[in-house]
């Protein structure tokens, strides 16, 4: 409802103020630092991407209450690419060009994050990604808030060999068909080599973005999964298939104890729509979790749901908070302390500050942005789905992970530094 | 909700009974202790302990487990239900102390509880729960901790179907026994079985250093390709089943557009968008029912199938009278403007309901399946979804063939001047038609919400696979219709066996390319002069 209405009225506003005086805008901008918001508020990725643009401006509103940034306050520029990867392009391009902003938070699938990528690096303007992705990549231009494979994919595949997890020597890959589930399948295959599962115990498979008939695939799993030894599968599904996916699961009578599901980008708001009780013990591998008990959570949670009554969000009958949420509010505290300490919001110097930087997550530890990768050091969390679609914490790490952008299982990585090329 | 608080009483109330009925608590603290705490290995040791000593007190207990209601604290072990808590040692009420901690239990844990649960149950003297419970332990792997509990109930069993799947039970777990002589048994009676984990057992069995003797290993292969055989059939009709369940989806949203495009000529590109008018039409009955008649909640479909159709209808017949019949006999130009018109429809639900998926909950008794075989579920979603097409489109046959106002709208398409010249009102004809068409997208759309995502571009989805059906199954042919929906579904289905969804989208995307370039009419075509013109 308000999307387009918004960016309409963006566009409008923007057009207003271009075609009055140039004196009244550059007052404005004298006031404010913008930040720019690029997140999918239509399209496939929307049921994940919406409430990540809530959480940014519930952030923003967090540190504007508390005198904003260098004195200043934040001012939001929210734009729709709308699931539509060229289309980020674009958006980032007029946010940086147009609109000014100092940074960006945005994107969800790692093909929308390669759309971007260049126009940061050309403009040399900042992107922060909250959201767990493949690795294989290090920008000068991105700062990674969410998990590298060794901060998710890899402990869950260890979990899932574990006794614990059932003890699976069979496993399958499923994804959406796309550069993350495939990178992400690519490590995980060379991983379970080196743990000594061959080809024939792993089957690969890919559905299409916005697929929604999981029938077969789920009669193949189980066919798969009856040819001996205890099968799992690792699911990359991404965006609103995984309604459809889970659904089936359900009523196909898939259940946790026989085969268990680990999903990778399934939290508490992808299974809103879904009837989790035939779902119970399928699992989640992230860096946070809304169940996590603990005082910084439980402030985060009455933040987000104070907020989701007060801008009457669709949810706030039943608030839900997720990792990509506690990756996204993480992201902009740190840049907003990187800039305090920077005492500017120049690209470059902002990039200097970042490193090193602290902040106490809602997970329950101290994250540290690395010094030198532009990763956060964060704990690794594998969850139980409960009837009620929260998710019950049945392994964590010790405490922080240092990220590993260049993994480690896939040959070509070798030798590559653990830190932006380009200074 | 109101469901799970209902069954939260009556597990609550169950348990009330299970405490009046049990004769003692036989469990004692300590051992309630054990199975609740502790390492994951230690706890289902525990619980193995007390499932072969077949304890009483063990059913509520593991069934407390399992609904996440037992709390722990330094001390003492509780069944916490609807805030009333009991010692779970000695079953009297107790008060819940406040340091009390929930028990978290992983999958592991959950399958043995649910195996231990199966296996209390093998002793019931009620013949159907016996029954239950082998077929749920023949599903899962098999234990061998159960082997004291199976072999009492093998002892005492007297009918013969479930004598017979005890002793497969029982083979399962004997066929690792150092007796040559139970193992070739176990083999013999296992090969009866048709259950896929039991074809995981035997080839587990033929692998690596596990079965040495060259006799049995022969003996394990004939197993082998025995229970395949019996598996094939499931694997078999499941592809049949998925096939028929899209091709019934196909058919659904083609229906609507045989008759605007087929019978009318119009090419609708809003066809789509109607079908998300439809789904969202659900979604608005099903709140309805959720905010004033929460009792009714799993009957809200029966309302939102004439709804969707009404709301559908209407909003086309709105668009014949608007748009479309200022455009009859220039298809290129209808085309843009349906086009522009399925845009204008897309942006006014974004803008009125947001444009973010919307929740639409299947009524319960869609959830889950029957179990054909072992290896064959059928969803009941997908059953009902097939059972509609088919009312759908014997409605809509009967409708056009043996209606007047089939007749009329036959009579119109095959010749306007003529059928005007006999006194039939054509301009009210096309209006009616069109929302006929318009009506039937609109309750495949609530058909769609059953089984897929209900956003402001779900049509966008389907109109590509509509149109391809339509045109498939010939212009202006029901039978073909139907023809071509069962054959593309099929196919599809098949081929994704094969070389995954990736490719079976593009494989039939092919076969139609080529299809059309050597049969340009589809399957079925119209004879006679009509057609011609």
């Amino acid at each position: 409802m308000t999307t387009s209405r918004r960016s309409f009225s963006l566009t409008l506003g923007a057009l207003a103020a271009f075609a009055s005086l140039t004196s009244m805008t550059a007052a404005q901008a004298a006031d404010t630092i913008k930040v720019g918001i690029l997140h999918s508020l239509s399209g496939t990725m929307a049921i994940s991407e919406t409430v990540l643009k809530d959480t940014a401006l519930m952030t923003i509103a967090e540190i504007n209450a508390k005198g904003g940034v260098l004195g200043k306050q934040l001012e939001p520029v929210v734009v729709d690419p709308a699931s539509n990867w060229p289309l980020f392009a674009e958006k980032a391009r007029q946010l940086i060009t147009q609109d000014k902003v100092a940074v960006t938070f945005g994107c969800w699938t790692s093909v929308s994050r390669k759309s971007v990528l260049p126009v940061y690096e050309e403009l040399n303007s900042l992107l922060f990604y909250p959201v767990q992705y493949e690795g294989e990549e290090l920008s000068k231009n991105v700062f990674y808030t969410g998990a590298a494979p060794n901060q998710q994919a890899i402990p869950a595949v260890e979990y899932l060999m574990s006794k614990d997890g059932g003890g699976a020597k069979r496993f399958v890959l499923l994804g959406t068909d796309y550069v993350y589930p495939r990178t992400t399948n690519k490590i995980l295959r060379s991983f379970l080599h080196s743990k000594g599962i061959t080809d024939a115990d792993i089957m690969e498979e890919y559905t299409p973005f916005g697929h929604s008939d999981y029938q077969s695939i789920i009669a193949k799993i189980k066919k798969f999964a009856s040819e001996g030894k205890k099968t799992a599968v690792v699911s990359t599904i991404n965006g609103d298939s995984n309604v459809p996916f889970y659904k089936e699961l359900g009523n196909q009578g898939l259940k946790a104890t026989d085969v268990p599901v680990v999903a990778f980008s399934v939290g508490e708001e992808e299974l809103r729509g879904v009837d989790t009780k035939p779902l119970v013990g399928n699992l989640a591998a992230w860096n946070y979790f809304m169940s996590i008990k603990n005082p910084t959570n439980a402030a985060f949670i009455k933040e987000w749901s104070d907020y989701a009554k007060k801008a009457n969000l669709p949810s706030k009958d039943k608030p839900l908070t997720n990792d990509p949420m506690e990756a996204t509010y993480i992201g902009i505290h740190m840049w907003a302390q990187a800039v305090e300490k920077a005492k500017s919001t120049d690209t470059d110097k902002v990039i200097a500050a970042m490193a090193g930087q602290t902040f106490k997550a809602p997970g329950g530890f101290v994250s540290t942005m690395d010094p030198k990768n532009h990763h956060l050091h964060k704990p690794v969390f594998i969850g139980e789905i409960k009837p009620d679609g929260q998710f019950n914490v049945v392994w964590k790490t010790p405490g922080p992970i240092k990220a590993q952008p260049w993994s480690p299982y896939i040959p070509e990585d070798k030798g590559k530094k653990d830190e932006p090329e380009k200074k | 909700m109101r469901r799970l608080t209902l069954r939260s009483a009556l597990i609550a109330l169950a348990a009330v009974f299970g405490t009046v009925a049990a004769p003692a608590w036989a469990l004692d603290a300590a051992q309630a202790r054990a199975i609740a705490v502790g390492d994951g290995d230690a706890r289902i040791a525990a619980l193995q302990d007390a499932v072969a000593r077949a304890d009483p007190g063990l059913a509520t207990f593991a069934q407390a487990l399992l609904d996440d209601a037992v709390k722990t604290t330094a001390t003492g072990v509780f069944i916490v239900h609807d805030d009333k808590a009991v010692d779970a040692a000695t079953g009297q009420p107790a008060k819940l102390p406040d340091d009390a901690e929930d028990v978290s239990n992983n999958n592991r844990m959950r399958g043995a509880l649910e195996t231990a649960l199966s296996g209390l149950r093998l002793l019931s003297p009620e013949l159907p729960v016996r029954a239950k419970a082998i077929s749920e332990l023949s599903s899962a792997a098999a234990d061998p901790a159960l082997l004291p509990v199976v072999e009492k109930a093998f002892a005492s069993e007297t009918d013969v179907k479930l004598k017979g799947q005890l002793g497969r039970l029982r083979a399962a777990v004997q066929i690792a026994s150092p007796d040559r002589a139970k193992r070739l048994q176990a083999i013999d009676d296992l090969s009866h079985s048709g259950e896929p984990t039991v074809r995981a057992l035997l080839q587990s069995r033929l692998a690596a250093d596990a079965e040495t003797d060259p006799e049995l290993r022969t003996a394990l292969t004939h197993a082998i390709v025995q229970v395949e055989g019996r598996l094939a059939w499931g694997e078999r009709l499941g592809v049949l089943f998925t096939g028929i369940s899209l091709g019934s989806i196909l058919l659904l949203v083609a229906l609507g557009l045989a008759i605007t495009y087929g019978l009318m000529g119009v090419i609708n590109m809003a066809h789509g968008e109607l079908m998300m008018i439809g789904a969202y039409t659900t979604w608005g009955v099903q709140n309805l029912f959720r905010h004033f008649a929460p009792g009714l909640f799993d009957a809200y479909i029966v309302l939102a199938v004439p709804a969707s159709f009404l709301v559908a209808a209407a909003v086309g017949a709105i668009l014949e009278r608007g748009v479309i019949r200022f455009l009859y006999g220039r298809p290129l130009e209808t085309l843009l403007a349906t086009w522009g018109i399925s845009l204008v429809l897309m942006q006014l639900v974004r803008s009125i309901f947001g444009a973010q998926n919307v929740e639409v909950e299947n009524p319960s008794w869609m959830s889950g399946g029957i179990a054909v075989t072992s290896n064959l579920t059928l969803p009941y979603n997908r059953l009902a979804i097939i059972a509609f097409a088919a009312i759908v489109l014997v409605g809509t046959w009967l409708l056009i063939s043996r209606t007047r106002l089939g007749l009329f709208v036959r009579g119109v398409t095959q010749n306007r001047r003529m059928a005007s010249c006999t006194g039939i009102d054509t301009v009210r004809i096309d209006t009616l038609a069109f929302a006929l068409g318009a009506g039937i997208a609109g309750m495949a759309g609530c058909a769609l919400s059953q089984v897929g995502n209900v956003g402001p571009d779900l049509g966008q989805s389907y109109i590509v696979d509509s149109f391809m059906v339509v045109v498939l199954g010939g212009v202006g042919q029901l039978a073909g219709t139907v023809l071509a929906a069962l054959g593309l579904g099929l196919m599809n289905k098949v081929l994704e066996g094969v070389a995954g969804a990736v490719l079976a989208k593009i494989f039939v995307l092919i076969f139609i390319v080529v299809f059309i370039q050597k049969r340009p009419q589809g399957l079925f075509a119209l004879k006679g002069r009509s057609a011609e013109s």
